[in-house]
């Protein structure tokens, strides 16, 4: 499980949050909400180990994710407000790499079958992201959510440029994950559709 | 993870940048034209006599391989950053260390290579034969990967900042001075006739250098572009 | 709004740092002008006239204390960058950022004394010597720590990033003198050379010495007033400024 213990942001000179405490256990998932510029980003970023932290801990099965390192990202999909895709490749190459990075299923079927899960077409799953829409690279970067493996989830406003379909998709995708004893920090606007004992609200103060 | 998970992941780095310089060829040429350019402009500077061409070869092939190399290493991780790649790199389990190497290399492969090919042709446009033509090949060839590690810390350290351009000219120039004295010191000797192995072996001792130390560097400065 | 929510325990260490800048201040300034009263006396007026160069040389008590300057202040840079990074220490990053323009200005005025020696001596203003072409490169290293860090907004990142250039150019330097050197010999042998300055009487290596030490103490004065001003400008919170800011600047007028 991941816990948090007294985090506190800060930006420039500017104080985000402080004394901020989550705790993710198997089968949770933590939705972070405030307001724009409230820390969620950062929170995640925190989270995730990109963004070192000004006081507090974050620890990951009792110990520190700094002193984890590659231990703890083996456990971890990060997906940020960007979509982390090449223009110039295709949606199954894109995916293809990121889960050889990984270290998940990297084969040409397995990308098609998740891309095709998220909603891609045949057709689009041919041509350079660069053509596709808003809606369409954010599902190719979300299909690394049907190859993933991993027990932890970092998400940055994942639903963001989705229609409701896409959004339907997506709260099935978490639904799965969390049965299988999965945990998620997601950080959103909206409401996710999920039975109510598996989602813990979180609110960054403004 | 097992050393052949990382042996995939390096693979996997330097396939993906060089399919991505493959389906950006234009982005390609330009470093290849800008050398060919500088190194042109010379001789229509200069004059055309053959023994100041051949004084001054040495030293304009040099700066016009170096100022090609710094045009195009400046923007080795500027892509990655602005699509969020890089962040998805600090975040895969391998030491970021050897990620930044693979990217240095393929980067190297795309962009200093061509310069080691090409410098032959334009050795021959400013006079130079025999010895001196493959020793300036060869000094290249030492000296444009550790062009490429120096570049990519100024690369890393200037992500995301307002013209980022110049700065990284101007915080990565004077690091690349060693590298501009042995090399063109290499090709000067050999002209002269004294023998370049000793300009030779210094950039082989700078490359072994850069080699363990700038990547440490780049990595630690790319950390700290995606915080 | 969230402002004001700044803890004081944030700033314990930059609030001792403050008023104690502020009380060594004048005792590094006083000492320094004594110092360098001292240095320019005796090498002015004691130092005996060099056979050969005439009076023209008494620069070289500017020129080498300053050279060594430059020098100094650019491994005590890197050093408080070097620790900034490994402890995450704040303050560490702000004596950095406080070095580095006197760092530069020393640099700069080893090269213009360089200069100022060399038009009478060698008949050019400029001559490719090796340590004047190091100390040109060290010039463009110092400006190169300034610029970065004033072109990335945000200051921590700022901090960061400046002080790893530092340290990466540390351990470029003496491979940079060292190239340098070598390509001075390989282009033009021995015929012009700083290291060529007359042979040092005691009278003029006690006045460069004095010279140094006044120089190293204003350095120390400048750096700290420097210190002072960056403490402020980072933490223009109305609640810190009031009770750190006021009693300092009563010891200053005391």
């Amino acid at each position: 499980m991941l816990e948090a213990i007294d985090l506190t942001c800060a930006r420039g000179e500017r104080e985000l949050f402080s004394g901020l405490n989550v705790t993710v256990t198997p089968g949770l998932l933590v939705a972070i909400v405030g307001e724009n510029g409230s820390g969620k980003s950062s929170l995640l970023r925190m989270l995730c180990g990109l963004l070192p932290r000004e006081r507090g801990a974050i620890r990951w099965k009792g110990t520190d994710i700094g002193d984890l390192k590659d231990e703890y990202t083996q456990q971890l999909t990060y997906l940020g407000h960007l979509n982390g895709t090449k223009d110039d490749l295709t949606p199954v190459e894109n995916l293809q790499i990121s889960a050889h990075l990984s270290g998940d299923d990297d084969s040409v079927s397995s990308a098609r079958e998740a891309l095709l899960a998220v909603g891609l077409g045949r057709r689009a799953q041919g041509l350079p992201t660069r053509v596709l829409s808003q809606g369409q690279k954010r599902r190719v970067a979300l299909a690394r959510l049907w190859l993933s493996t991993r027990l932890l989830w970092i998400l940055d406003e994942p639903f963001a440029a989705l229609d409701d379909g896409g959004v339907t998709l997506l709260t099935e995708r978490f639904k799965r994950h969390l049965d299988g004893g999965g945990m998620a920090v997601v950080a959103t606007h909206q409401d996710i559709q999920l039975p109510r004992e598996s989602v813990r609200q979180l609110r960054l103060p403004g | 993870m097992s050393q052949a998970g990382l042996g995939g992941a390096v693979g996997a780095i330097v396939k993906r940048d060089l399919l991505l310089a493959f389906r950006r060829r234009a982005d390609l040429s330009t470093t290849v034209f800008f050398f060919i350019m500088v190194a042109s402009l010379f001789p229509l500077g200069v004059g055309p006599e053959p023994g100041v061409l051949r004084a001054i070869a040495p030293g304009v092939l040099w700066v016009a391989a170096l100022l090609s190399c710094l045009l195009s290493v400046g923007r080795v991780f500027t892509a990655d950053y602005q699509d969020g790649v890089l962040e998805q790199m600090v975040l895969i389990p391998h030491p970021l260390i050897v990620m930044v190497l693979a990217k240095v290399f393929a980067h190297w492969l795309v962009s200093g290579l061509p310069v080691v090919l090409l410098s032959f042709l334009l050795g021959l446009q400013f006079g130079l034969e025999g010895d001196a033509l493959a020793v300036l090949a060869l000094s290249l060839l030492l000296g444009t990967p550790t062009l490429s590690l120096i570049g990519s810390i100024g690369a890393a350290l200037t992500l995301g900042v307002r013209g980022s351009g110049m700065l990284v000219a101007l915080l990565v120039l004077p690091l690349f001075i060693p590298v501009l004295i042995f090399g063109a010191g290499a090709v000067s000797s050999t002209v002269s006739g004294i023998g370049a192995e000793a300009n030779l072996s210094l950039l082989g001792a700078c490359l072994m250098v850069a080699l363990p130390l700038a990547p440490w560097a780049t990595a630690a400065a790319v950390r700290i572009a995606v915080e | 709004m969230s402002d004001s929510r700044v803890t004081w325990s944030k700033y314990s260490s930059l609030q001792a740092l403050y008023p104690l800048a502020g009380r060594l201040i004048p005792w590094c300034a006083g000492a320094a002008v004594l110092f360098m009263a001292a240095g320019l006396y005796l090498g002015f007026f004691v130092a005996p006239t060099d056979f050969q160069q005439g009076e023209a040389y008494r620069i070289i008590f500017v020129h080498v204390p300053a050279a060594w300057m430059s020098m100094f202040l650019y491994v005590m840079m890197a050093l408080w960058a070097g620790l900034g990074l490994g402890l995450k220490a704040r303050p560490s990053f702000m004596m950095a950022q406080a070095i580095a323009p006197t760092g530069a200005i020393f640099t700069f005025l080893a090269l213009l004394t360089g200069a100022l020696w060399g038009k009478p001596t060698w008949g050019a203003w400029w001559v490719w010597d090796a340590r004047l072409t190091s100390e040109l490169i060290l010039l463009f290293l110092y400006l190169g720590v300034m610029l970065l860090h004033a072109s990335i907004d945000d200051l921590r990142r700022a901090d960061r990033a400046s002080a790893l250039f530092a340290l990466v150019g540390v351990v470029n330097v003496p491979i940079i003198y060292f190239s340098v050197r070598w390509w001075n010999t390989l282009h033009q042998g021995a015929s012009v050379s700083m290291t060529a300055a007359p042979k040092m009487a005691a009278t003029m290596l006690t006045a460069m010495l004095l010279m140094a030490i006044g120089f190293w103490l204003y350095s120390m004065a400048v750096i700290l007033m420097r210190l002072r001003c960056v403490i402020l400008e980072r933490n223009s919170q109305p609640r810190w400024n009031q009770s750190a800011v006021e009693p300092g600047v009563k010891e200053i007028r005391a």
